[in-house]
């Protein structure tokens, strides 16, 4: 008896306890990938936020903004639930969500049934999210997969000299827009893409996939992340293999380059393209990656901030930024507060960021190569910075259009 | 005979009452009505969060794992693709009705598709009992899970049909009579509806000539056989029924979130069904709602459970994990095995336990 009773207390106390701290708050739902393949990725990224949080503070005029973070696994189920969680149990008034490729979309999509809340996106990539059907209430600070290769097709083509490519990458929305802008540099100018691998999110067992890659080509390019491409790493050293390697955004990335064991060496000397470069000498990046690294102890973060780190700092910020323009005022549906953030010009630590009438980010990129840093540890260098990168990468907006939307198979390797 | 039948309402009403009541006990226990009132009056008690994220949800789940419940407890075979059943039906809503994704969808009206992918999905549970059927225990479990994890990953690779990792969004609920049936209430009574619908199903199946069938299938194939009952075609029917169940449910999921991928028909999800099955306990058709509830109650309040007690807010599954082996360690029949125990504890009276309500 005395057993339920203490239940039925600690229970009540539960459902009781949210009525009772509504002061004057600012509630702002996050979300990140807290399980599965890409924990690390959403772990950083939840550092990075917390940067954010200690740089601005949490203070808007009068009011104070109250994060409250929720985890997902990187599946469009796990962020709608979580998504939907923090709104009608936290009653969270903006969302800061999600992380991965096919999680922004669903978002986005779901987004548009609850038109007076802001979705701020966090770092989700794919294409689709702001370039299909945008809702008018999802803004994005980070660019997309395609954007953020931008420059790695025309390097590997004129600098390194390779011809023929194959990839592989794992069969969702963000590695296709990956590929998608890599396909159409490289292809552009002149190269060739002869095979185009697709895993299962998650794949653990990468034999057979080693097994088919082609001999006959000069670089491998990898679109995998988080423990994929730790797995993948490994077990492609123990097979022997040799190849030059091109890597995708998160495939070079603090998150895989201070991974623990060996595997990670098969990566020197890979070329990859990036919203972010771990050793760019401008004075906001060092800055940004000072207050990280002052931020944790040693070991409970990378040695440089991964790009999902980066991306949710700048998501913050913007959503700080915008908040304290227009004084914490939520009324009318949030109306002011959506137009400071369609407005707003980021000072970002990876270069200047503003959005487009998609609301989508038109930022700078950067071409990097990984080198060692002398004791060990993995970092990617700069190589080439690209400045003012549009989602339509440049292309006239109707030709774009034309070539479709990133899937396994488009872009054709051709000259568009 | 005209006569008689003349004669029937007068004499046997009672006899007929009566008849009822020995055939729906149920209806005698007072704290069934009040089960009931509760849930009926929900929406007045509970806000949108908890009608719709607890309630509505742990009836969806609960009518799921009730499709297990009776195969597991009926008919002694533990099936583990009834989510995927279940994830199908969704899945076939989302591709004949109407979604975001043009290319995928047919645009059918929502009383088109729904029936669609009712008759689709019971279709493709009958025909994985089928293959099903032809083992027992440990390979029924196998061939099963089999099923559910094949269709994961097919889902997963397949963008024609079920848009790959990305599934399908947006997709449209029902409307009509000037109600939008997924607005919270409305869509908490077709819930309601919809579980006590298929609880009822079940029950009356399990005490009709063909639930005793199955029941005699399950504790001995062999004297069934002999008796003249064709066993595997019990076994097949009993499928058939289950995934009607399953699909009913998985309708439901998909107009709650409106949006279905792989990761709502992963081989994790699976489990889940048979935890919630096994939580709530398999020998009565309201095991799996309890089941539901414990298990929707700890996945939304654990993580804010252990960030309340100053804990680290990503070792919640682990709660979840301990919550449910302290369940099964206590009860190897369940919740419900322990409140029959409890009871038979304090009335001090030898009722019979097991399997189909003393009926089987």
């Amino acid at each position: 008896m005395f057993r339920s009773c203490a239940g039925l207390i600690a229970l009540s106390s539960l459902l009781l306890s949210g009525a009772a701290l509504a002061q004057e708050k600012i509630k702002v739902g996050v979300t990140a990938t807290l399980e599965g393949t890409y924990t690390v990725l959403g772990e950083d990224g939840i550092r990075g936020h917390q940067t954010a949080i200690n740089t601005l503070g949490k203070k808007v005029g009068d009011k104070e903004i109250e994060f409250i973070i929720a985890s997902t696994d990187a599946t469009p189920d796990s962020a709608v639930r979580a998504v939907r969680k923090l709104i009608e149990q936290d009653k969270v008034q903006i969302l800061l969500s999600p992380l991965s490729g096919d999680e922004g979309i669903a978002v986005k999509n779901f987004a548009k049934t609850r038109p007076e809340l802001t979705f701020v996106n966090a770092a989700s990539g794919a294409q689709e999210t702001t370039y299909v059907d945008p809702a008018p209430n999802f803004f994005r600070y980070n660019m997309d997969g395609a954007q953020w290769q931008v420059g790695l097709g025309k390097y590997a083509y004129d600098t390194k000299g390779y011809r023929k490519i194959a990839t592989v990458g794992e069969d969702y929305s963000f590695i296709y827009t990956q590929v998608f802008g890599l396909v159409l540099e490289f292809c552009g100018a002149g190269g060739q893409v002869t095979n185009r691998q697709w895993v299962p999110l998650g794949t653990k067992d990468f034999a057979s996939v080693i097994a088919a890659l082609p001999d006959d080509v000069d670089a491998i390019y990898l679109g995998l992340g988080g423990a994929d491409a730790v797995n993948f790493l490994n077990q492609y050293q123990q097979a022997g293999g040799k190849a030059h390697l091109m890597g995708g955004s998160i495939m070079v990335d603090q998150t895989i380059l201070s991974a623990k064991g060996n595997a990670k060496n098969a990566l020197l000397g890979t070329i990859a393209a990036s919203g972010q470069a771990d050793t760019w000498e401008d004075a906001g990046w060092q800055k940004f990656v000072k207050a990280y690294q002052d931020a944790f102890p040693p070991n409970k973060r990378f040695p440089s901030p991964s790009l999902l780190a980066t991306n949710y700092y700048n998501s913050t910020m913007a959503l700080i930024l915008a908040l304290r323009q227009v004084n914490g005022d939520l009324s009318n549906n949030q109306a002011k507060l959506k137009e400071a953030l369609a407005k707003i010009e980021l000072d970002a630590p990876n270069g200047k960021i503003k959005l487009d009438s998609n609301r989508q980010a038109i930022g700078t990129n950067f071409v990097t190569e990984v080198v060692d840093d002398g004791k060990g540890a993995l970092f990617s260098k700069v190589v080439k910075v690209i400045p003012n990168v549009n989602q339509t990468l440049g292309y006239d907006p109707a030709v774009f259009s034309k070539i479709g939307l990133p899937s396994r198979t488009v872009p054709e390797c051709k000259k568009y | 005979m005209s006569l008689l039948q003349g004669a029937h309402p007068q004499t046997s009403q009672p006899a007929e009452a009566r008849a009822a009541l020995l055939a729906w006990p149920e209806f005698n226990k007072p704290a069934v009505w009040l089960v009931a009132v509760i849930l009926l009056i929900m929406p007045f008690i509970a806000n949108g969060f908890f009608l719709i994220e607890i309630f509505a949800t742990t009836l969806i789940l609960g009518t799921v794992a009730l499709s297990l419940m009776f195969l597991a407890g009926y008919g002694g075979m533990v099936s583990l693709m009834q989510l995927t059943v279940a994830g199908f039906a969704a899945y076939m809503v989302a591709v004949f009705g109407m979604s975001a994704n043009t290319n995928i969808s047919l645009g059918w009206p929502w009383w088109l598709a729904t029936p669609m992918a009712l008759i689709l999905a019971t279709v493709f549970g009958t025909l994985g009992g089928a293959l099903a059927v032809r083992t027992e225990g440990i390979y029924t479990i196998m061939i099963t899970l089999a099923i559910g994890a094949a269709f994961y990953y097919f889902t997963n690779q397949n963008w024609p049909i079920f848009g790959g990792h990305t599934g399908i969004n947006t997709i449209a609920t029902p409307r009509f009579w000037g109600i939008d049936w997924r607005s919270d209430i409305p869509f908490y009574y077709v819930t309601l509806g919809v579980a006590a619908f298929c609880y009822f199903a079940v029950q009356y199946v399990s005490r009709a000539p063909f639930g005793l069938a199955l029941q005699g299938v399950r504790d001995n194939p062999r004297r069934m056989a002999a008796l003249g009952f064709n066993v595997n075609a019990h076994r097949v029917a009993a499928y058939a029924f289950a995934a009607f169940i399953a699909a009913l449910g998985g309708v439901l999921q998909v107009w709650n979130y409106r949006q279905i991928s792989p990761g709502s028909v992963s081989v994790g999800a699976c489990i889940d069904i048979l935890i919630i099955a096994v939580v709530g306990g398999i020998t009565r058709p309201i095991g799996p709602f309890i089941g539901a509830f414990i298990f929707v109650i700890l996945r939304t309040f654990a993580l804010d459970l252990l960030v309340k007690l100053g804990l680290d807010g990503n070792r919640f599954r682990l709660l979840i994990g301990l919550g449910f082996l302290a369940i099964v360690f206590w009860s190897s029949d369940g919740v419900i095995g322990l409140w029959e125990r409890w009871r038979r504890g304090a009335a001090a009276v030898d009722k019979r336990a097991g399997g189909g309500h003393g009926h089987g």
